[in-house]
């Protein structure tokens, strides 16, 4: 939709440019900015995705995702087979309402920035402990884990001259085994909950409790946990998100069973996401495996 | 900035904060669709550079040197893309509002996707389509054709396609907005009422007036003081005055404040926020049983007799109590008896189109208004009531119209347009946001409806009473046609000695609520059939076997409490033991190869979590709406031997339009392209009801028929006078001539009236050209629609419910319908297939949600589950074998229908399966969780 109060958009094309305020917004891919009315007081925008950012990366430790990288390029990004893990790129992007004509334009920094309980690329980045790359003013620079970059329902730990440059997944990470359950009250609704858990090498298992939540709620473990542990770890949280995609008490009680189940798969040491229900196009307890 | 669309350069101002859809609109590329304005219903999908995008949320300023294709782009009506084509072919549309976005979105799918499928419910999960229920658009992504070509003189009963169809599918059909006036337009906007119930104390508009672009500023002291009532039926008395254009009490949150004229949508929207207004706050109520306790605040409690509210001193706009036998007496003396009370959730039309409206005045001085209704001629009766304006004074007309469902039966944008029309001299264009459609248009009526049935132990019902409570919101509308309507034939179908009602639709601060596809017959038939089916659980009888026990057939009378009342209502013709035995048998044998799952073989999950049930449900509805509905229409003959019909009723996916054709040409021997359509003009028919209560077929229809034959019957008679020189072949095709020239060989074709030899020479034809010469030939024909017959549907379901999450998969849905004849099979289909599909929304996913205190929380699609692709199951569709006395060539109403009983089928194979009575809609699978854990 038209943005009444916007005068005016800059597209940036150097780090300069960026030059953001009270009433100037960055602006992503615009999928979510144009889809909402948005504040009167924010009536300039900073265009950020003809900076020329490349949008994945690899380096030594790291595969870097920049914040421009739409969910189209992130999906498009070749499977590597020694990252078991990638396929959660696409069960991510699937667990988004929008649709693939969306994914063309939408960025990941844009849905991480708008921090909604289902921003599937927050859970996708929370599940696999990356560490968002944060751009200020004068060539400041700083890090943060995308975990705690979230900080609520549309609340994101970034300063008014901050943007999102980059996030850095750590390869061992993409090297871990992982299981993804995710549901919503309609097929291929808005998440409900979105439940990843990951293995990596060292045998450190961290599950990931996302859209159930009004921020990612991680629990880490040193290795596989018995049942016990991880439901008497989980029970203790109180903070079930409510809105209309879902009760608290349910959306409690699905991601508690789908870490059980998460456990479960990964306990069993195979490395599958079962698919009990791919041919309706449904994606009630897993997402399609891409 | 320059970038192309369709292959022409453009070089057009864009705005910072503008899209790419209002670009293209700006720039009269009218095929590109406004839906949603969110990025949620596809309606706007355009491809930039290839890539297909929702234009909505495409920023214009990427515009530069970019190439936009839209669908007026990929193909045109004498050349049309092959997706293009496949939509026609398949009658993959039906108001046809989303179908430029679907063949945008399906001309990116590749073959391989095309042929395996399964991945269509992902491609199409942004493309929202409310009419139906998508198999018809799988069709037509699959290439299947479902529609033929009849020949001539016989295309009733065929599946001929929709008029418009090629047009709709290559962007070329106008809807409301779709066009561009001679004069620039100027923009309405509302200032919505932050508080649910409110008293404007003081209001200054000098700084919004003075502010840039502004025309005008509307409050309560510009409103006209006649009351009316936005619900428009026939007689306007039917539905209560408790409305003005602007009142200086607000009754719920949203109601208009103020409005605004000014040169832009822009400008009109940020003038709002300079409109300076004091309230002051008063109580409100939002609970409807706490409504009509004592000491509630008073919706409407300074209103008169002359509103006909029932008594506004207990916030009861309407109230029906009766009983016939004693109900408590024949409970008590039942062998089982069943209790219980269910309730209802409001639903959204989720028409496409969103309701809007442009005025103008033409060159004749009239008032001119193009509107997005089912009803123009109540729509201008109204505004010229309002206005005090003389009917002749005033047009009102609908292009094709975006969705309806019962949501564009009320008069929304009009009033509003009236007043910034007749003040600035302008054109003017009020339009509502996807935001208006879910927070200020009403909705359907939630419903609390108790239920007490009896039976004896053979089954036979001794007794059966309704207790509903209706929140009918801050106007009364259509509360009090819905309640009278809701407790009809969902009771009145079953015979029970002892009845009783006690209904009751009140006022409360919530928004209004309003008309919705089977107009409150929905909400009470979910409770009377959930009721019905734990009744036979008691018994331990076949549901099916239980309604064959209990339901009215011919000869008996329809009562719902007064076994002696008088009505017009009778059995035309009678279905329904056809349609119980038609589902009970599908539901009995093998599934056909193209049911379940939209997308190939249905999968039976696996797995202890999995339970099975089945379940069934049945409605009857009158053909016709009640207290009279009209329609006069006219035939004409053209010079080149094409037909013109004027009818005065809308199109809005229907498909009324596509059997007016097939009745017309049936009836002159000629094809349904020759029959040229003019309609929902109240300057093309004398009068129109409006196409409402199904009524497009029964009486428009009907009236139409009879024209027809009315003017066969003149061209036949000029043509005998023309060739045999016996009779004057100017007399006036109005008055009844006499045919019997013995000639029994006279058949009218495409190109004339075929005369056979005789006497008076060889046999040839007399063209249209020739009839002509000796004067016009035009007949009219009227219906006023009574008496009124019924119809019948039965649904049943086979599902798994997933215990653990609560997840509903419908393994088998299956309707039969009572229609009477079919005239046009895959139209009919896909009535049935879009009202379950609807259905199946009510009962599983939608629910607009409200927060105790009047404020709408789902202002958008994302938040509202609208059943997509994803969601919907193949429904079969059988029909029963049956001519209606009553109908055009035996034909009965189906569009309301199909919807009603698909919601308690659902809930009863859910019951079935889960061993637990759901009592609540939605089904969601939250909902059904909680019901598994109690
Ligand atoms: C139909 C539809 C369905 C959707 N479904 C979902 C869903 O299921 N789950 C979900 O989470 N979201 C959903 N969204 C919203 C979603 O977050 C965005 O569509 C998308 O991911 C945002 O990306 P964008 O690049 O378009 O961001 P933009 O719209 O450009 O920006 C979004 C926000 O992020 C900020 N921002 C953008 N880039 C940066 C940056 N680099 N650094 C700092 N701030 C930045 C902007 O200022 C703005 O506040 C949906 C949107 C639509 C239209
Ligand atoms: S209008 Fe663009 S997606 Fe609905
Ligand atoms: S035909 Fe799809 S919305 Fe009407």
């Amino acid at each position: 939709m038209d943005l009444i109060d916007v005068h005016e958009i800059r597209v940036a094309r150097t780090r300069d440019d960026i030059v953001l305020g009270e009433s100037v917004r960055p602006l992503g891919g615009g999928t979510w900015l144009f889809s909402e009315p948005q504040p009167p007081e924010h009536t300039g925008f900073v265009d950020l995705t003809a900076l020329g950012w490349t949008p994945i990366e690899t380096t030594a430790d790291h595969l870097v995702v920049s914040a421009t990288c739409t969910i189209r390029e992130l999906t498009d990004f070749a499977l590597d087979p020694e990252w078991p893990a990638q396929r959660l790129f696409r069960q991510c992007a699937e667990s988004l309402l929008m649709s693939f004509k969306i994914w063309n334009l939408a960025t990941v920094g844009g849905n991480v920035a708008t921090a909604l309980p289902a921003g599937a690329m927050t859970s996708l980045l929370a599940g696999l402990g990356a560490r968002a790359v944060i751009w200020g003013a004068e060539g400041r620079e700083r890090g943060i884990l995308v975990s705690d970059l979230v900080t609520g329902v549309r609340a994101i730990d970034l300063l008014l001259d901050e943007v999102i440059r980059s996030f850095e997944i750590p390869l061992t990470s993409l090297r871990s085994r992982t299981a993804f359950r995710r549901i919503s009250l309609s097929n291929l609704g808005r998440s409900a909950a979105v439940v990843i858990g990951r293995v990596d090498a060292t045998g450190e298992c961290v599950i990931t409790v996302t859209a159930a939540t009004p921020r990612p709620v991680q629990l880490r473990f040193d290795s596989v946990p018995e049942a016990g542990e991880l439901s008497d770890a989980l029970s203790g949280y109180s903070d079930w998100y409510s809105d209309p995609h879902g009760a608290p008490d349910w959306r409690r009680a699905v991601s508690m069973r789908f870490a059980e189940e998460i456990r479960a798969e990964l306990s069993a040491g195979t490395d599958s996401s079962t698919d009990t229900d791919s041919s309706t196009g449904t994606d009630t307890h897993t997402g399609s495996d891409a | 900035m320059k970038f192309e669309v369709n292959g022409e350069e453009l070089d057009a101002t864009v705005l910072p904060g503008q899209v790419l859809r209002t670009v293209l609109r700006e720039n009269e590329r009218y095929e590109v669709k406004k839906g949603c304005d969110a990025g949620d219903c596809g309606a706007c999908s355009v491809l930039v550079d290839d890539q297909p995008v929702h234009s909505c949320i495409y920023p214009a300023h990427r515009l530069e040197g970019k190439h936009v294709t839209t669908v007026a782009g990929l193909g045109s009506p004498e050349h049309p893309h092959p997706m293009q084509q496949r939509f026609s072919d398949a009658a993959g549309l039906q108001c046809g509002f989303c179908t430029a976005g679907m063949v945008v979105t399906a001309s990116t799918f590749t073959d391989e996707q095309i042929a395996d499928g399964t991945d269509l419910p992902r491609l199409l999960k942004g493309n929202l389509c409310r009419c139906t229920g998508y198999r018809a658009i799988r069709d037509a992504i699959y290439g299947v054709t479902n529609t033929e070509v009849a020949p001539a003189g016989d295309s009733a009963g065929r599946s001929t396609k929709a008029p418009a169809g090629m047009r709709v599918v290559t962007g070329r059909e106008q809807y409301t907005l779709d066009f561009t006036t001679p004069t620039k337009t100027l923009h309405l906007a509302v200032l919505k009422s932050p508080h649910s119930h409110a008293r404007i104390t003081s209001i200054d508009t000098t700084a919004a007036e003075a502010m840039e672009g502004v025309h005008v500023v509307f409050t309560h002291r510009d409103s006209p003081a006649t009351l009316f009532s936005t619900g428009r039926h026939e007689n306007r008395t039917d539905d209560p005055d408790d409305t003005l254009v602007l009142d200086p009490v607000l009754r719920f949150r949203g109601q208009r404040v103020a409005a605004v004229v000014a040169d832009t949508v822009r400008q009109a929207e940020l003038a709002l926020a300079a409109v300076v207004v004091e309230y002051e706050v008063l109580p409100a109520v939002f609970d409807p049983a706490l409504a009509r306790e004592p000491g509630a605040p008073l919706v409407h409690g300074e209103k008169g007799p002359e509103s006909r509210i029932s008594d506004p001193s207990r916030n009861v706009v309407a109230q029906m109590h009766g009983e016939t036998g004693d109900v408590d007496a024949a409970l008590a003396a039942s062998a089982a008896t069943v209790e219980g009370t269910w309730q209802t959730q409001r639903i959204t039309h989720a028409a496409l189109e969103t309701h809007a409206t442009r005025g103008w005045i033409d060159d004749d001085g009239r008032l001119v208004l193009r509107t997005s209704t089912q009803v123009p001629f109540l729509v201008r009766d109204e505004i010229c009531h309002i206005f005090g304006l003389p009917t002749d004074r005033v047009r009102v007309f609908a292009a094709r119209v975006g969705g309806g469902f019962g949501g564009k039966q009320e008069l929304l944008t009009e009033d509003l347009v009236t007043m910034a029309v007749l003040r600035t001299g302008r054109s003017v264009q009020y339009e509502f946001t996807r935001e208006d459609e879910f927070t200020i248009a009403p909705p359907r009526h939630p419903m609390r409806v108790g239920v007490k049935v009896g039976a004896t132990a053979g089954g036979i019902l001794t007794a059966l009473a309704v207790d509903e409570l209706m929140d009918t919101g801050a106007y009364g509308n259509h509360g009090i046609g819905v309640m009278f309507h809701s407790v009809h034939e969902s009771i009145s179908v079953y015979r029970a000695p002892n009845k009783r009602v006690d209904a009751e639709s009140v006022y409360t601060n919530n928004l209004p609520s309003g008309a919705f596809r089977g107009y409150g017959l929905g909400q009470v038939i979910f409770a009377v059939e959930s009721a019905l089916d734990e009744l036979a659980r008691k018994l331990d009888i076949d549901p099916f076997e239980l309604r064959r026990r209990n339901v009215v057939v011919p000869g008996d009378h329809m009562t719902v409490v007064d076994p002696n009342e008088e009505s017009d209502l009778l059995f035309g013709s009678y279905g329904l033991d056809q349609c119980l035995d038609l589902v009970q048998n599908a539901l009995a044998g093998p599934p056909p190869a193209d049911s379940g799952s939209l997308i190939g073989a249905t999968p039976v999950p696996t797995g202890d979590q999995w339970a099975f049930g089945t379940g069934m449900a049945m409605a009857m509805i009158a053909t016709m709406p009640p207290r009279g509905h009209f329609a006069d229409t006219t035939v004409a003959l053209n010079a080149d031997g094409t037909y013109t019909i004027g009818v005065g009723t809308a199109e809005f996916g229907n498909g009324t339009t596509t059997v007016h054709g097939q009745l017309t040409a049936t009836v002159l021997g000629t094809t349904p392209d020759r029959i040229v359509i003019e309609q929902s003009d109240t300057d093309v028919a004398r009068y129109d009801t409006g196409a409402f209560g199904s009524a497009g077929v029964v009486v428009a229809g009907k009236a139409l028929y009879a024209a027809a034959q009315k003017l066969k019957i003149a061209m036949i008679a000029r043509a005998q006078a023309i060739v045999t020189g016996v009779g004057d072949p100017a007399q006036d095709p109005g008055v009844p001539v006499s045919t019997d020239l013995g000639l029994v060989d006279v058949a009218l074709t495409p190109e004339g009236v075929l005369m056979p030899a005789g006497a008076w020479g060889p046999g040839r034809v007399v063209s249209a050209a020739e009839l002509l010469a000796h004067g016009e030939l035009r007949a009219d024909g009227s219906h006023d629609g009574t008496p009124r017959s019924v119809a019948f549907n039965v649904h049943g379901f086979s599902v798994a419910v997933d215990r653990n999450t609560g997840e509903v998969r419908i393994l088998r849905s299956v309707q039969a319908a009572d229609a009477g004849t079919v005239l046009n099979p895959e139209q009919l289909r896909g009535q049935v297939e879009g009202g379950t599909a609807q259905a199946i929304g009510t009962a599983l996913y939608e629910e607009m949600m409200l927060d105790g205190a009047g404020q709408v929380t789902t202002t958008a699609f994302r938040n509202y589950r609208t059943p997509k692709f994803s969601d919907l199951p193949v429904t079969e569709v059988l029909f029963a074998a049956t001519h209606d006395d009553l109908g055009p060539l035996g034909a009965k109403s189906m569009s309301e229908a199909p919807y009603n009983p698909v919601a308690p089928a659902l809930a009863n194979a859910v019951r079935d399966a889960i061993g637990v009575r759901p009592h609540e809609l939605p089904m969601s699978r939250d909902r059904l969780w909680r019901l598994l854990q109690a």
